[in-house]
């Protein structure tokens, strides 16, 4: 079975970086800019593997999508990790207490991903 | 994993640029509302990106900087910082060192002079260092000899709510033990099946194993779970060296890896093409090919109808054909948007160094040009905005006096008017002084003073290379490059400028450009056995002259009266050599073409029609040649040269000089028989 992932960023640079780790390490990635676009990609899908996203977005930020996704009838298990920076640490209880798996402290190294992916995914 | 950050290093540049323009556009806004929350916050979310991205991608010298602009801005978001004179002063200042900063970055050069300066400076303002910089931490050297551990691991029932599987940790755990790891399952807590929700976890387990990782390490593993399972680590066997707080975000602060360049990525210019207009695309491609097989279906296949149905299929692909390039063409199309932010800030720029209270409207900015364009528009339009906050408008009390508002205003306009896209920069000032132009020409000698001109020509004047009419050169403009840079660039780009003036109520500078340089709206002429087109939005008209239309003014060149305007006539049989043509100009067509405000009457053959045309280059191709613009081929196979109006234009008119002064006989003999 493949492994399925959602990469949510409205930076192109580190999605595309995350979504290649991703790939090397034999998901299938999804794509979004924002956590409207990302539960579209989610909708009427199977759970997927994981779910990285940042937290900063226009439109639909990482909060409301952990939220919504912890929400979704067919995603509510699906570990999300979200990309933070040390500065932000009340953005990251108010995600834990959204419900994230994880998450990655920017900036990070992309073997960083594969750690916290190890770290989350079954 | 050997991972190569640098093949994303293109699109983080691109993505910082677009950072640095809200973040300026921020920074303007916040000029006029210096209390506006959503400014703050998307000033703040835009520094906040670039360093996030920044650091990940080892740009450490941009990511250092962002991080103390960050910070500051985080006292501004938070009322712990006024946002007054000063500080908007360092902000921009801070703009402008980050726009180096990155650019260095990028071409792979040494860090802008004044980053550390700025750096302090925003670091003392910041007074006292929020949560830290990126810096490397080194681990504690825990013990490297493998002991017994056995870790308690006690979750709660609700881990899985938060998308952690327990069998995730464990498996960590296993991996860590030399020879793996034993694992007890303790499922006292399991209750029976029918009373079991299966979204709640029960179990909770021991695990027991000989590893050489400090407890720090294994309680790294739970980082996720903190709060959510109970763990305890127990170990026997050799002593360990106390460990350090086990600080659960230590193993986060990677070193971001090393600081890298970029200059590779400099040159591949990039287009951002919305996922819309690639579906299009995609879709006249899938339809091209369908009429493909539709003609070669009707081809293989004559029946009654064949050469209805391959005629079918011809219109339909022709269809496609010309859906398919306006479709190409919108992809290289970007809004004038990234032009026209820049703008407020040279106005406020200028404005403050002259001592003038200026106000910029801007209409039209998302009219779109060609990406090529925009680029090549950047400079004429700043050295526009420029010269209208310096020379066009009038200091504060000298507008009182003459009975206007003390702010002045500068207006930049964008807007699709047949094909073409028009800017217009204007300022509601003194307007243009016609006598000061004149006599300083005069003085210059760039006209002779027996010269009679319109008011219009002297205005003209102002785009004669040298010609400055600035009283004193100013740290602002009048420093040599002046408005007839302005318009060369404008020519480079095809486009044409004019400028229009009222005595105390305001100049203004009108651009018209073509939306690309790639495909062009042609006017097809035949000259004896030869095409050629010249440039639609350059023809005004064409006719056949009557005879008492047409004077030949001797020592010069015929001329065509048109509605009283005398206009010269270019024989383009005699400039072009092409033999056998019609000579008598009522014999023949004239076509009336205007370029930079000077019209032409190019005497032609024939008029064919209008048509597009792929513009080749001459340079690329075979070598530039004057008069010629390029070169396109024909639906027939044949290669048809197009025109350079602008040449044409020069040739007929010669240049100010020659014009004003009747003496010089520069490029006459082109005329003269």
């Amino acid at each position: 079975m493949s492994k399925v992932a959602l990469v949510v960023d409205d930076s192109k640079s580190i999605r595309m970086l995350v979504s290649k780790v991703l790939r090397e390490a034999g998901f299938d990635v999804l794509e979004a800019e924002n956590g409207r676009q990302a539960m579209e990609r989610l909708a009427g899908r199977e759970a997927v593997q994981l779910v990285i996203t940042d937290l900063n977005m226009p439109i639909m930020d990482g909060l409301e999508l952990i939220r919504a996704i912890r929400a979704d009838a067919a995603q509510r298990f699906t570990p999300v990790v979200f990309l933070t920076t040390e500065s932000d640490d009340s953005l990251k209880d108010a995600a834990k207490s959204a419900g994230a798996t994880g998450w990655i402290v920017k900036p990070f190294h992309p073997e960083k991903v594969l750690t916290v992916v190890k770290r989350v995914v079954a | 994993m050997d991972f190569d950050v640098a093949a994303f290093l293109d699109a983080f540049f691109e993505e910082a640029e677009e950072h640095v323009q809200a973040f300026e556009h921020g920074l303007l806004e916040l000029e006029r509302n210096p209390s506006d929350r959503e400014v703050i916050g998307s000033v703040f979310r835009a520094a906040h990106s670039i360093k996030g991205a920044s650091g990940t991608f080892g740009l450490t010298g941009v990511m250092q900087f962002t991080h103390e602009l960050e910070g500051v801005l985080d006292l501004l978001r938070k009322d712990s910082l006024a946002y007054d004179a000063e500080l908007a002063a360092l902000l921009l200042a801070a703009l402008d060192v980050l726009k180096e900063l990155l650019a260095s970055s990028r071409a792979g050069t040494p860090p802008p002079a004044r980053e550390a300066e700025l750096r302090a400076r925003l670091e003392a303002l910041r007074a006292g260092p929020i949560a830290g910089v990126v810096a490397p931490i080194d681990a504690a050297p825990g013990p490297k000899r493998a002991r017994s551990v056995v870790v308690r691991v006690e979750p709660l029932p609700e881990l899985f709510a938060r998308g952690m599987d327990p069998i995730v940790l464990l498996r960590e755990l296993y991996e860590m033990g030399v020879g793996g790891a034993q694992v007890e399952i303790d499922d006292s807590d399991l209750p029976p099946l029918e009373e079991l929700d299966p979204e709640l976890c029960y179990l909770r387990f021991r695990v027991s194993m000989e590893t050489a990782a400090s407890e720090a390490d294994i309680r790294e593993v739970f980082t996720f779970v903190e709060g959510l399972c109970d763990v305890k680590v127990e170990s026997e066997g050799p002593a360990q060296t106390p460990e350090r707080a086990p600080g659960a975000e230590t193993a986060e602060k990677a070193a971001a890896p090393g600081e890298r360049t970029a200059a590779a990525g400099a040159a591949n210019a990039t287009v951002r093409v919305s996922a819309d207009k690639l579906d299009k695309l995609l879709d006249l491609v899938g339809e091209l090919v369908i009429a493909q097989a539709m003609i070669v279906e009707s081809l293989r296949s004559p029946g009654a109808d064949h050469a209805l149905r391959l005629q079918d299929a011809l219109s339909a692909m022709e269809r496609n054909t010309r859906d398919l390039q306006e479709s190409v063409m919108s992809i290289r199309m970007v809004p004038l948007a990234s032009v026209f932010g820049r703008l407020p800030r040279i106005v406020r720029d200028v404005s403050a160094k002259c001592g003038k209270q200026v106000r910029v409207e801007i209409e039209g900015e998302e009219t779109e040009i060609d990406k090529a364009m925009v680029e090549l528009l950047v400079d004429p339009l700043t050295h526009l905005v420029r010269n209208a906050v310096d020379h066009g408008l009038e200091a504060p009390d000298e507008r009182q006096l003459a009975g206007k508002s003390q702010e002045g205003l500068v207006t930049v306009r964008a807007f699709h008017q047949g094909g073409a896209v028009v800017v217009e920069v204007g300022d509601d000032g003194r307007g243009l002084a016609t006598e000061l132009i004149r006599d300083k020409a005069l003085r210059q000698g760039l006209i002779g003073d027996d010269a009679t001109l319109s008011d219009e020509q002297i205005h003209e004047l102002i785009f004669h290379p040298g010609f400055s009419t600035a009283a004193s050169v100013s740290d602002v403009s009048g420093r040599g490059v002046g408005m007839d840079v302005v318009k060369r660039n404008i020519e480079t780009i095809k486009g044409s400028l004019a400028v229009s003036t009222e005595r105390g109520a305001g100049t203004r500078v009108r651009l018209r450009l073509p939306l690309t340089l790639a495909i062009l709206d042609g006017f097809a002429v035949r000259i004896a056995d030869q095409t050629f087109i010249l440039p639609l939005l350059s023809v005004v008209e064409s006719f056949r002259p009557t005879r008492a239309q047409v004077r030949s003014i001797v020592g010069r060149h015929d001329v065509i009266d048109v509605r009283g305007v005398s206009t010269p006539i270019v024989h383009l049989y005699r400039v072009l050599g092409v033999p056998s043509a019609i000579t008598d100009p009522c014999e023949a067509l004239v076509c009336i073409v205007e370029s930079g405000g000077a019209r032409v009457a190019v005497l032609v053959d024939e008029v064919l029609g209008q048509m597009q045309v792929v513009v080749k280059s001459l340079e690329t191709n075979y070598q530039r040649l004057d008069l010629l613009m390029g070169a396109t081929i024909l639906g027939n196979g044949r290669v048809a040269m197009i025109l350079d109006v602008q040449a044409l234009s020069k040739v007929a008119h010669g240049t100010a000089q020659s014009l004003m002064t009747r003496g010089s006989a520069r490029q006459e003999d082109l005329w003269l028989s």
